[in-house]
């Protein structure tokens, strides 16, 4: 049976039906949650998708952390279950302190609408576990707020602990290290700026996004943390 | 009144391109500029420490972001919400 996963609505999300029909397009079974449901047990994966939550009033992600479907995002994620946010859905992890760090507007103060190449820099996390260390993918950006900031500190863990997931290959947005894309110490959680269901389909320029989606589908809830267990 | 600033250290492209536009506009020997935000909140208080307090719990909670910014609650006295500019 494929994978169900949950894609989080706010009230301002706008990429939740592209998760899905990607999701759904590559074998996978997705439907739409909206942010004042409690109850996630029926899911084996959750998407908080891109857009801007809540209108980004005060900071993208501050008023959605506080969104009642966050008690049961942190739950789920502390039992092992795979969270991915992408763009929006990372400012999200970061305000709710599922990730470390906060995205900053960017450098320039442009927003950046662009296709960016991102090179994968760790593959524990279960969004890369398919994809080899090293690998370059092509897949947009779409932010105001992508500059990804940290303390020193949180810096060095981070590379320590092998968490960050991406980077990009030419820093469009002053992100420290170059980072798109950082994960959780077990690697179930991850948060990236770009946009892989923005890049699975060759029409739309690429389809390097489509291993990204896949490795979130086949991955059950509780596998990696088991996997990690030593011995 | 809340002022969220962001912290010593952390890049601010917003104050930085006001600070390069001030020379072109004649004004010289400013050194710094950081950019901010002002949050008012009008608290139904029994005095000014009740106040302070839980504006202070309101700024930590929700209107700063730990990582990146400080705050400092300063309490103005009584006003009230219908005759605040």
């Amino acid at each position: 049976m494929s994978a169900h996963v949950g894609v989080v609505v706010f009230p301002g999300t706008n990429c939740e039906h592209d998760v899905v029909k990607v999701l759904r397009s590559i074998g996978g079974n997705a439907d739409l949650v909206w942010h004042g449901a409690s109850a996630l047990d029926s899911y084996d994966a959750l998407v908080l998708p891109g857009g801007f939550a809540h209108g980004d009033y005060l900071r993208p992600g501050a008023i959605a952390r506080f969104s009642p479907v966050m008690k049961a995002v942190v739950r789920f994620a502390a039992d092992g279950g795979p969270v991915v946010g992408i763009c929006n859905g990372f400012q999200v992890l970061t305000e709710v302190g599922l990730l470390p760090g906060a995205l900053q507007k960017n450098r320039d103060l442009k927003f950046l609408c662009a296709m960016s190449t991102l090179e994968v820099c760790s593959d524990r996390s279960i969004l890369t576990r398919e994809t080899p260390i090293g690998t370059k993918l092509n897949i947009p950006i779409n932010h105001f707020e992508g500059n990804y900031t940290c303390s020193v500190e949180t810096l060095a863990q981070l590379r320590d602990e092998d968490r960050i997931v991406l980077r990009y290959t030419q820093n469009p947005n002053g992100s420290m290290d170059d980072i798109a894309g950082v994960c959780n110490v077990e690697g179930n959680v991850v948060g990236l700026m770009p946009h892989p269901e923005r890049a699975c389909d060759e029409m739309l320029g690429s389809a390097d996004g489509v291993p990204l989606m896949a490795s979130l589908l086949g991955m059950p809830v509780g596998a990696l943390l088991s996997e990690q267990q030593p011995g | 009144m809340v002022e969220v600033m962001l912290r010593p250290g952390i890049a601010d492209p917003q104050g930085a391109t006001v600070q390069r536009a001030l020379p072109a506009l004649g004004f010289e020997g400013i050194e710094g500029v950081r950019i901010g935000k002002a949050v008012r909140l009008f608290v139904d208080a029994a005095n000014a420490g009740d106040a302070q307090e839980r504006a202070a719990e309101v700024a930590s909670r929700l209107l700063a972001n730990p990582v990146i910014e400080d705050s400092v609650v300063r309490v103005m006295g009584e006003v009230s919400v219908e005759s605040a500019p």
